[in-house]
């Protein structure tokens, strides 16, 4: 096996992007047919290293060898010609099309006056979607889907077109463990039929269960491949970030403090019906569930987003009617969607201006005017609070790695100092380190007396963070949970039963 | 949660479903809109509602709506031009110039003046993509050169003296009506029919059509899936060069005479069909039946307006209000529709 030429090898590759060296002289290899996972905190290149591959971003210097042989100035054409698929981290999806022109976009590929074949489009996208075992609305225009879904729609468009090296940069971050099941084991099948797969993911027991072989990043340079079986989870993250990552807090009891939000039985149509909770001051609240359980649904609801149809929320006692997200701002409750990179953030505008975005009243001075150091400053702060890996201030959140530009989302939320602070799946797409300084951030905000409610995907997370944890299901709240009383895998085992 | 239906339940579901969707369409509601506005004219102007003054007006527009047609292409693919009114001078008066003072045959006369109008599409197009220039900014400034080139070297002057072939009226249907009122199909709406039917074929039926909407949708998506951005810029803008110069040529059939000034000021009238139609100007969205019915609008109240005598300023007016209340209602309704659903009400397949 490892006589033979790999599919893909690139050698002194490096790319830099003005003033920042987004990759450093690396050598690498992918083999036929294997399943190759690369790790790496927020910003170390991962993305990068994919896009150059895949003839997105021109390398500054280097070489790229597919099948033995080199590709000169290659573009996102070729690639795809020599057999190079990729699911980006951002998607990269079409919201003005449907879910079938998206997944089968490849078909209009061809000739300029070659007519469009429908027929054939709707059967290559109904496929996939039933390989992928997922049901999806095809002729739903993408702008409409919850992210989830979208997630769902490139993935299939990935798998949609001939390929012998799928790169899935972050294909999971969206998805709860059912489908996650599901895509693994189509990778599995893909090694099968000699298609190799590059995975990308911080969920590192993913990448433990599906991959041979594992390369570790760091600020750009390859630290090294090993063959999964030779390393655990815990040194990954010791390669990762050369520090022992800890993580876990002990769950309190917060029955003696006094009620900040409560909830009597809420209802929307199609959403949720008759839910019901109380979050005390300084209270993290955890909701778990599966896709479309209706959690994100009921902290729209709670954000003012959508109107409740039956049902109170009530603040600190006193009613609350929110008519819009506005309201809900001014009454303090701060929302982090998990749709932070169409919803949260202006890209083309600088991460100074994203961050005090949402805080620019607190800013203004006696003349109604925003001095710039109190901007900075303030900017400045929240960038070292969260540990957001920036080139600087000014720099357009474009041009932020994935991991970075989500924490700049929550930086923005934070810093309008909120009573009630929804999070909804805060840490997809962050790395383990900084998982853990968001983890912390928020005990840190629950002590200051902040009620935080966490919705997450991800049951361990909930455990490592909650002081209760509620389970919702096809839209009710039908079980609590104490972390620690109860075990994460009996938890497990109620969700996904 | 919503149960699964079945059976016929499951018929009205997806006659629902369909009419969700149609009910976010903006062709649905500039239809209604123009329905109504249509009858009440038809009431309050006798004259109105004829076949003559219907076949009439569509003449009238004919030079607009083919240019439209090149618009809303350059439209969806995410861009904007100003430039049209200016290439479609300058082409009819190249074609004028060859016509009248070299006698030129017709074919040739008509093949120059496209290829100026392409040319100048070309121009545009090689700015915005290779010189990275913003459309808009590219368009004014070239706009402002074509058109001051044109006026420098015309002198401003018109000609008169167009051939034959250009200027006589090509009937391609008449018919008596029993009311003793004559219909005419003449060649600006035979020609304006022909660029419908080809720019909607060319949008919705090949691969270049559907690489142009993925683009306007997500330029770089389009670029990293291996769409040619470039070419499909170049296409974009010489279609539309192309359509502006086959409007300039059907406009001096219609007057008779190749003026050089005679098409300034129609950008907003066309923008404005175009806009009103659904297409925005994010690029990505529009369609051929929606860009028509919005030049069928802006015809109706213009026409109704002056059956009824009404000033032409106020016209201007009622064309601005038009265009706010149909695009917010527009947005209103597809904003409502985009509720976040819940998986149970995504359909099963099978
Ligand atoms: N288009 C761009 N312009 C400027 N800098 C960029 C651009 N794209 C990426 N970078 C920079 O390159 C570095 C590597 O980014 P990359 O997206 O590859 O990280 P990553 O490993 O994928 O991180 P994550 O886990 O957060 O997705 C970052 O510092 C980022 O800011
Ligand atoms: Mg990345």
């Amino acid at each position: 096996m490892s006589g033979e030429t790999p599919f893909l090898r690139i050698k002194g590759v490096s790319k830099r992007f003005g003033g920042v060296q987004a990759l450093i002289d690396v050598d690498w290899e992918v083999r036929r047919g294997e399943v190759h996972c690369l790790v790496g905190e927020n910003g170390c290149g991962k993305s990068t290293l994919i896009k150059t591959v895949a003839g997105v971003h021109p390398p500054t210097a280097g070489t790229i060898e597919i099948d033995g042989r080199p590709v000169p100035s290659l573009d996102p054409a070729k690639a795809k010609a020599l057999g190079i698929q990729v699911i980006f981290q951002d998607l990269s999806l079409f919201p003005n099309l449907t879910v079938v022109e998206n997944v089968a976009v490849e078909s209009t590929l061809g000739p300029a006056l070659r007519p469009v074949q429908k027929a054939g489009m709707r059967r290559i996208a109904g496929e996939v979607l039933a390989r992928l075992d997922f049901p999806l609305d095809l002729d739903a225009l993408v702008a409409d889907l919850p992210v989830a879904e979208r997630q769902i729609t490139a993935i299939a468009r990935g798998l949609a077109a001939k390929a012998r090296l799928i790169f899935m940069d972050e294909p999971t971050a969206s998805l709860t463990r059912a489908e996650v099941d599901r895509l693994l084991a189509i990778v599995a099948r893909l090694r099968g039929d000699g298609i190799a797969v590059v995975f990308v993911s911080h969920r590192l027991d993913e990448v433990v269960k599906v991959a041979e072989r594992l390369t570790v990043m760091r600020d750009g340079r390859k630290v090294g491949t090993w063959p999964v079986a030779e390393v655990d989870q815990r040194r990954i993250g010791h390669l990762m970030t050369g520090v022992d990552v800890e993580h876990g807090v002990v769950a309190r009891d917060m029955r003696a403090a006094p009620p900040l939000l409560a909830v009597e039985g809420l209802s929307r149509r199609g959403e949720f019906a008759d839910v019901s909770l109380t979050l005390r001051k300084g209270e993290v609240l955890g909701i778990v569930g599966l896709l479309g359980a209706g959690r994100t649904e009921l902290a729209l609801t709670l954000f003012g987003m959508n109107r409740a149809e039956g049902g109170r929320i009530l603040l600190e006692g006193r009613d609350l009617a929110l008519r819009s997200n506005r309201d809900a701002v001014r009454a303090g409750i701060a929302y982090v969607s998990e749709d932070r990179l169409s919803l949260g953030l202006v890209l083309p505008q600088s991460i100074g201006d994203n961050l005090v975005l949402a805080v620019m009243r607190r800013l203004k001075n006696r003349l109604g005017l925003m001095p710039q150091a109190r901007r900075r400053a303030l900017a400045a702060e929240w960038v070292e609070r969260l540990k957001v890996t920036i080139p600087g201030l000014d720099a357009p959140v474009r041009t932020l790695s994935g991991g970075n530009q989500q924490r700049v989302v929550l930086a923005k939320w934070l810093a309008t100092r909120p009573r009630v602070l929804i999070l909804d799946s805060p840490t997809v797409g962050v790395d383990i380190k900084n998982k853990q300084g968001i983890y912390e951030v928020v005990a840190d905000l629950a002590r200051g007396g902040v009620g935080v409610i966490l919705i997450s995907d991800e049951v361990a997370e909930t455990f490592a963070t909650c002081d209760r944890v509620l389970h919702m299901r096809a839209g009710r709240i039908v079980g609590e949970a104490v972390p620690g009383v109860v075990s994460e895998h009996e938890m497990e085992e109620r969700i996904y039963a | 949660m919503p149960e699964p239906a079945s059976g016929p339940d499951r018929a009205v579901g997806a006659a629902l479903a369909r009419w969700r969707r149609l009910r976010r369409r903006p062709e649905t509601w500039l239809f209604l809109v123009i329905l109504a506005v249509g009858t009440l004219f038809g009431l309050m102007a006798p004259g109105f509602l004829t076949l003559p003054n219907v076949i009439d007006l569509l003449e009238t527009y004919s030079v607009q709506a083919i240019i439209a047609m090149g618009l809303f292409v350059v439209l969806v693919s995410g861009g904007i031009d100003i430039s049209f009114a200016a290439t479609a001078s300058v082409a009819q008066y190249c074609a004028a110039l060859l016509a009248s003072r070299l006698g030129l045959p017709a074919p040739l006369v008509i093949l120059a003046g496209l290829a100026v109008g392409v040319g100048l599409g070309c121009v545009n197009a090689a700015l915005i993509h290779h010189l990275r220039i913003t459309s808009i900014i590219a368009t004014i400034a070239m706009m402002s050169v074509s058109f001051s080139l044109l006026m420098y070297f015309s002198g401003g002057r018109s000609i008169y003296d167009l051939p034959d072939w250009w200027t006589s009226r090509v009937v391609f249907y008449r018919a008596e009506l029993a009311s003793g009122d004559i219909v005419r199909v003449t060649l600006p709406v035979v020609l304006m029919g022909a660029m419908a039917l080809l720019t909607w074929a060319l949008m919705t039926r090949t691969s270049i059509g559907r690489q142009i909407y993925a683009m306007g949708g997500n330029p770089e998506a389009a670029r990293r899936v291996g769409i040619d951005v470039g070419r499909l810029t170049y296409v974009a803008y010489g279609y539309l060069g192309f359509a502006a110069a086959l409007g300039g040529l059907v406009q001096a059939h219609r007057v008779g005479e190749s003026v050089p000034n005679a098409m300034v000021n129609t950008e907003l009238a066309v923008l404005s069909a175009a806009v009103l139609g659904g297409a925005s100007l994010a690029g990505g969205v529009g369609t051929v039946p929606g860009v028509l019915l919005g030049i069928v609008l802006l015809a109706i109240l213009q026409n109704g307006l002056n059956l009824l005598g009404v000033s032409p300023y106020f016209f201007q007016i009622v064309i601005g209000v038009t265009i706010l209340v149909s695009t917010s209602i527009t947005v209103l309704s597809s904003r409502r529709g985009r509720r976040l659903r819940t998986l149970g009400e995504a359909p099963s397949h099978g």
